[in-house]
């Protein structure tokens, strides 16, 4: 064992934890951790916010399926960092936040900087720590590390006394983590999964329902091959978006308040829905007695405090989705007399069912001669790219639009703040994909509104190296309040009208990047083209039309299938 | 209904704020919390009782085992189990009612360990009824404090 310090440590822990690139903003009670971070291989990108380094973390953990990083200062750093952390709380994001405090002696003293962070984020981290004892500090970093990467992933904030940091510790041996109170359950129990099968064998009109836990626990290839093989039609959550390729056939979209016609009617009239990594949020159930009122429920999650806590579930399976599917498929492998064409045959009245709905409502939006449909730029966006460039989100209007007319192929190429809906998400996390992912194209479909919010991070993607795409999809408006306003109150629009919004094609250049702009429809693509041929940052500025509204709608409260269409 | 869960999760600071902020931020109710060391100074043992449909129990015993400094969580209700609680009342005690207040205390086997010209002090153990049921008989003499523990509860050792 090596003398070394505190800072030493925690470097040294990062790198054996395969760290390699963290996000952060100095302040006096990291300054040693920083003066350590100088010598070290440890990339840290200097963010203009707290937030943004939360945020970008966030990205980078979703893109890449590994843990993110940020590290913060004590007090104001810690608490801008709040929101990030709920935000990575919510979708579940495997992320470690270390943040510096008081030394020791001082904490409790209201001293300068000091905050009680442990205490604050208590109930939006799956964990957090004080290091009191020098000798507990690699131990409990390590800790940190295994609780926020395994099971249901989750932030864990290590708040790190100055002292501590600064004190000499002996380097523990790197052992395997064994904590007597914290056991995810990974495997499903083999009696689960024979009841979950046999149920679909008898399932006249079965549907997946496909939530983020299959992209965060890398199963989109053992759910495709269980779709394909029962021919079973997929409907997605917003975090689930690419956990099913969007243009396959068995497809239906997102369903829920702002999902597609389909989804939602299949949903309703099921006899068996299958609900995989997806936890049964009121944006997606609506009106709970009015949820897939004829079916059986299965529910596959490894957070047992997920099954049955909305909706009453029929078969729960509590196991990691990836090691459910794989027993699934196995299953239908050895005792299912079930194949691709058996399937096919037997599901083709429902599947038939699917296709009318499909056809009767499409997802669509109406053309208004040479305006900017909002639709039909990220329609544009999707061709021309493939489909296949990681598209973040900010919150509102511009995520449902993303969400609905973007094609996700691939997993983890949507990035957005699902659960906790956090305006100001899209910037940083784009940020953070694209220093994991230099070659990608990365695109941040903002509004006007929310892309104000972390604004001050095209800042940090210039020092950075990180050109990525921002497309404002500009209506001069909050608009999914004002569409709430329009539909719920009358078109009183209470605080929704931006009077004052920046020239963000001079704002572009204010930060030494790429402004473009386009006004009518015929500019779209040529503005996308250049976009997408420079690697250059790049804001895109679309005037949209201004009261263009999110359809398919659910009215919050209602069911399901009482949707306002185009 | 009522029920009787027993935690068992280590003695880390902040433990037990994780427990209570999960019941006030979910807004799951506690009707009494009681929380001490066991015979391993490195674990305590949290007895609460709370009221709820049997979906909001299992919630609770679903949350309360997410929480990582959690060990074991018990819904003791659900089987055999000895509950008791303790409570100091302080009730009036003049010349008049003096002789009454002591037969009660007698009854319900209560113990005097506070004497005042005007006041005794009450000691009483026994399970939640019992506590309720001395109040009650106390109420019309007069009560000035009544300091409760809230219950603790063990399952019964299962019969061969």
């Amino acid at each position: 064992m090596k003398k070394m310090t505190g800072a030493q440590a925690i470097i040294k822990c990062l790198q054996e934890e395969g760290v390699e690139t963290i996000f952060g903003f100095p302040g006096g009670a990291v300054i040693d951790l920083y003066d350590e971070l100088l010598d070290s291989d440890v990339k840290h990108i200097l963010v203009r916010h707290e937030q943004g380094a939360v945020h970008a973390a966030d990205g980078y953990a979703k893109a890449t399926g590994k843990t993110g990083v940020a590290l913060l200062t004590s007090g104001p750093g810690a608490t801008n960092g709040v929101t990030g952390i709920a935000t990575a709380y919510l979708d579940s994001i495997p992320m470690v936040v270390l943040t510096g405090q008081v030394p020791r002696a001082l904490i409790g003293n209201d001293a300068f900087q000091e905050v009680d962070i442990v205490g604050i984020t208590r109930p939006c981290t799956k964990h957090n720590y004080l290091v009191n004892d020098p000798d507990e500090l690699v131990a409990t970093l390590r800790e940190a590390f295994y609780i926020a990467s395994s099971g249901r992933p989750g932030p864990v904030l290590v708040d790190l006394p100055k002292d501590v940091v600064a004190s000499m510790i002996n380097y523990p041996k790197k052992k395997p983590i064994q904590m007597q109170t914290y056991q995810p359950h990974i495997k499903p129990h083999p009696g689960q999964i024979e009841k979950a099968c046999k149920s679909i064998v008898k399932a006249k009109r079965p549907v997946l329902y496909v939530g983020g836990g299959v992209i965060l626990s890398d199963s989109h290839k053992e759910l495709t091959e269980l779709a394909e093989k029962l021919s079973i039609p997929v409907t997605m959550t917003l975090m689930g978006l690419g956990g099913f390729p969007g243009t396959h056939e068995l497809s239906m979209g997102m369903l829920g308040m702002h999902g597609s016609y389909t989804s939602n009617m299949a949903v309703a009239k099921c006899d068996l829905l299958i609900a995989v990594g997806a936890r049964f949020d009121d944006r997606v159930t609506g009106k709970i007695d009015a949820f897939a009122p004829h079916a059986d429920i299965i529910h596959i999650d490894v957070d047992p405090s997920s099954i049955s806590k909305n909706v009453a579930v029929d078969i729960p399976i509590v196991a990691d989705c990836k090691y459910a599917l794989s027993a699934m498929n196995k299953w239908f492998e050895d005792y299912g007399k079930l194949d691709r064409t058996s399937s096919r045959e037997k599901h083709a009245k429902w599947l038939a069912q699917v296709d009318e709905w499909q056809t009767k409502h499409p997802l669509t939006y109406h053309e208004e001669g040479d305006i900017i449909k909002p639709q039909y730029v990220v329609e544009k966006l999707s061709e021309l790219t493939g489909g296949d460039a990681i598209i973040s989100t900010e919150v509102g209007q511009n995520q449902m639009w993303a969400a609905q007319f973007y094609k996700f192929n691939k997993p983890r190429r949507l990035l957005t703040s699902g659960g906790l809906g956090t305006m100001g998400y899209g910037l940083p996390a784009a940020i953070g994909a694209k220093l994991a992912f230099p070659d990608a194209t990365v695109i941040d479909i903002a509004g006007d509104g929310s892309i104000q919010m972390n604004i001050q991070e095209l800042a940090t993607a210039q020092q950075w190296g990180a050109p990525v795409k921002v497309a404002i999809l500009n209506n001069n408006y909050l608009g999914m309040v004002r569409q709430w306003q329009e539909l719920f109150y009358d078109r009183r629009y209470s605080a929704t009208i931006m009077e004052v919004t920046p020239d963000f094609v001079e704002l572009a250049k204010a930060y030494n990047a790429v402004g473009l702009r386009a006004k009518t429809k015929s500019e779209v693509v040529p503005v996308i083209k250049e976009a997408l041929a420079t690697d250059k940052l790049v804001i895109m500025d679309f005037a949209i039309s201004r009261e263009e509204g999110v359809f398919p709608m659910v009215p919050a409260g209602k069911a399901t299938t009482e949707m306002l269409l185009v | 209904m009522k029920h009787t869960i027993s935690v068992l999760l280590q003695n880390k600071p902040g433990a037990l704020s994780r427990v209570t902020g999960l019941f006030s931020g979910r807004g799951f109710n506690i009707e009494s919390l009681c929380v001490a060391e066991t015979q391993d100074s490195k674990t305590s043992c949290l007895t609460l009782t709370t009221r709820g449909n049997d979906l909001i129990i299992e919630q609770i015993t679903k949350q309360l085992h997410k929480l990582i400094d959690v060990i074991k969580v018990t819904d003791i209700s659900e089987g055999e189990f000895v509950e008791r609680e303790m409570v100091l009342i302080r009730v009036k005690a003049e010349a008049s009612t003096r002789a009454e207040v002591l037969r009660i205390i007698d009854i319900f086997r209560g113990k005097v360990v506070d004497v005042s010209p005007t006041t005794y002090a009450v000691e009483l153990t026994g399970p939640e009824t019992k506590i309720n049921a001395i109040i009650d008989m106390l109420s019309p003499i007069g009560i000035k404090e009544i300091v409760r523990t809230g219950t603790i509860a063990m399952a019964r050792a299962p019969k061969k």
